[in-house]
């Protein structure tokens, strides 16, 4: 099975699913609060939100990734003074999830407030009267009325992670082992002469890994919803 | 325990301006819509905030924005039933009547989960989902659900309005026993005369934002002057005890002496019931009439005429049953030379009384 792949592009599919995974649970928390307060919040400043989660989305990848570099580098006004405390994101595979999250994260909130707005706040009013403070409330109704909304956006951005590439490659390069995911490995690939055989099974493991995504998707979103109806 | 409400709250338009005290039993806020009642039962939920006010129950204070206080929602201790019922349609009809119980106040005193189920025959109905109820059931399961969460206070927003008239006729009688066998007072908004009459133990008459009338159902609605939703839905309220039942169908009553045939009801006797009787379906004679096919006949004394606008006049009669009104044109008024203080009969069919008008 090994010999099928060359160990670097392996490394990739690896780094690549760990990348996604961590990605995709760090941004999770936010992206439903960022969702709830999108959607239910009137607060001064919301449009203005609204246009900075929604902005990796119409920016070329490359500008984010060079954004990144530029405020979370070595010398970036964000990046020293993470780094002082030892959090480096720049030419590290952290930084890659961080990348991975931030192009993810518009396509998670625009799934998740979907389903927050089709919640009836009129069921969040019932459960106040009945005692229930504000965060129990989300806790008790909201978030299992919401939740198939939640898994659907969770696995967009996973799908979304697994295939971001401007932005990774600008904001943390293309180190074989270190911050060589699966797009980056194909790229490299074709860029050397006898790499194409390499570059097509990758592209079938990502062929595969999406579609799985999806279908797992498919089949829990069905579920959750069919238990939330309560049919 | 007594609530007592003073708001004051304007928008859009509208200025609210009420104050009125709800003892224990059933207290109707009743007028047409836009009278300003949900506007008052929301702002004593807290979903509300009006601009000035203070509601306390019993000196325990919930809002008085002189001082500046206002409890949140879920600090003031309700039970709300709304018109749509409002279950949780992702948790099992046990877990919905549990939720309320889970935030109550560990000290607070619990009403038994088996008796409330009991009650409300729901005990079937637990394990399913809200989504497989009935209409009726569903609020029978909302009912529950805001008694066992050890309210101070019960709040029910036209928890029938809807219901077609089978369901409406299968959940008033727990309306009435809540009445009946719970402390708490309840604030219940309405706009249906008969449901009123049936269900109130104080009646706070609302239009365009102020209160008309408050007090005793029985006072209120007997007073033509006070009927929100207009002089076609008068009636009188009777309190009247069960004689003995008939076998061709008919039940004998006594109200204040005098005997009343009404469609068989279910009571027993010696049971003690309210009939209401419209305004419209009485008739008035100087003399006692004979010969008639009515079975109902009220001797009484003109109290009061009040004509209105238009061909109509609304005639009050003191009789041993209570006060009976009765609808008449102002043609009649003169042809019979009605004056106050005259002598004269009410006369009812006996099939005018709906049995949604006998409690």
């Amino acid at each position: 099975m090994t010999g099928w792949l060359p160990p670097e592009a392996w490394s990739a599919v690896a780094l690549s699913l760990k990348v996604s995974l961590w990605a995709t649970l760090c941004s999770l928390p936010l992206g439903v609060f960022t969702a709830y307060a999108l959607a239910r919040w009137r607060f001064p400043g919301r449009g203005l939100v609204n246009g900075l989660v929604h902005l990796p989305l119409i920016l070329p990848p490359v500008v984010t990734g060079y954004i990144l570099l530029l405020s979370m580098g070595p010398q970036g006004p964000l990046g020293g003074p993470l780094a002082q405390i030892g959090v480096v994101f720049a030419f590290r595979w952290t930084g890659a999830a961080l990348a991975a999250g931030i192009m993810a994260f518009p396509l998670m909130v625009r799934a998740i407030r979907l389903s927050i707005e089709a919640v009836d706040p009129k069921l969040e009013q019932a459960a106040a009267t009945l005692g229930a403070p504000r965060l129990w409330v989300f806790a008790s109704v909201t978030l299992p009325m919401i939740l198939p909304g939640v898994i659907a956006g969770a696995i967009l951005a996973f799908a979304k992670a697994m295939g971001e590439f401007g932005a990774t490659i600008t904001f943390v390069s293309n180190i074989p082992g270190q911050t060589q995911t699966l797009p980056s490995a194909i790229y490299a690939f074709l860029q050397v002469p006898g790499g194409e055989a390499a570059a097509v099974k990758l592209v079938l493991v990502s062929v595969a890994v999406a579609m799985g995504a999806l279908l797992l998707s498919e089949v829990i979103g069905r579920r959750v919803a069919r238990r939330v109806a309560g049919i | 325990m007594t609530v007592s409400v003073r708001l004051q709250h304007s928008f859009g338009g509208f200025g609210l301006d009420v104050a009125f005290e709800a003892p224990a039993g059933i207290t109707v806020l009743f007028g047409r819509s836009g009278s300003g009642k949900t506007t008052i039962i929301n702002a004593v939920a807290g979903l509300l905030t009006p601009d000035a006010g203070r509601i306390a129950i019993d000196g325990w204070v919930m809002l008085d924005t002189e001082a500046r206080v206002a409890l949140p929602v879920h600090r003031r201790r309700l039970g709300y039933i709304f018109q749509d019922a409002r279950l949780f349609p992702h948790l099992s009809v046990r877990q919905n009547l549990l939720f309320g119980q889970f935030f109550a106040p560990k000290s607070a005193p619990r009403a038994d989960m088996g008796r409330v189920v009991e009650m409300l025959g729901i005990g079937p109905l637990l394990a399913r989902r809200p989504a497989m109820l009935s209409g009726g059931e569903r609020q029978r399961v909302a009912i529950g659900r805001a008694l066992l969460a050890a309210p101070r206070l019960i709040l029910a927003d036209e928890p029938l309005a809807a219901l077609d008239e089978a369901r409406k006729a299968e959940i008033l009688p727990y309306f009435e026993r809540l009445r009946d066998e719970v402390s708490v007072p309840i604030l219940y908004v309405s706009h249906a005369p008969a449901e009123v009459a049936r269900l109130a133990t104080t009646v706070v008459a609302l239009e365009g934002g102020r209160v008309t009338g408050q007090g005793p159902a029985m006072q209120i609605l007997g007073d033509p002057n006070l009927m929100p939703t207009g002089v076609r839905d008068a009636g009188a309220l009777l309190q009247a005890v069960v004689v003995r039942h008939h076998d061709d169908g008919l039940s004998e009553l006594s109200a204040g002496g005098v005997p009343l045939f009404v469609p068989r009801v279910p009571h027993p006797t010696g049971a003690s019931l309210r009939l209401r009787i419209a305004a419209s379906e009485v008739i008035l004679s100087r003399a006692r009439p004979e010969g008639l096919s009515a079975l109902n006949i009220l001797p009484g004394v003109v109290e009061a005429i009040r004509e209105g606008e238009g061909p109509g006049a609304m005639v009050s009669l003191d009789t041993p049953a209570g006060r009976v009104l009765a609808r008449l044109t102002r043609r009649s008024v003169t042809a019979m030379d009605l004056r106050v203080g005259v002598a004269c009969h009410a006369i009812v069919k006996t099939v005018a009384i709906a049995p949604e008008n006998v409690s």
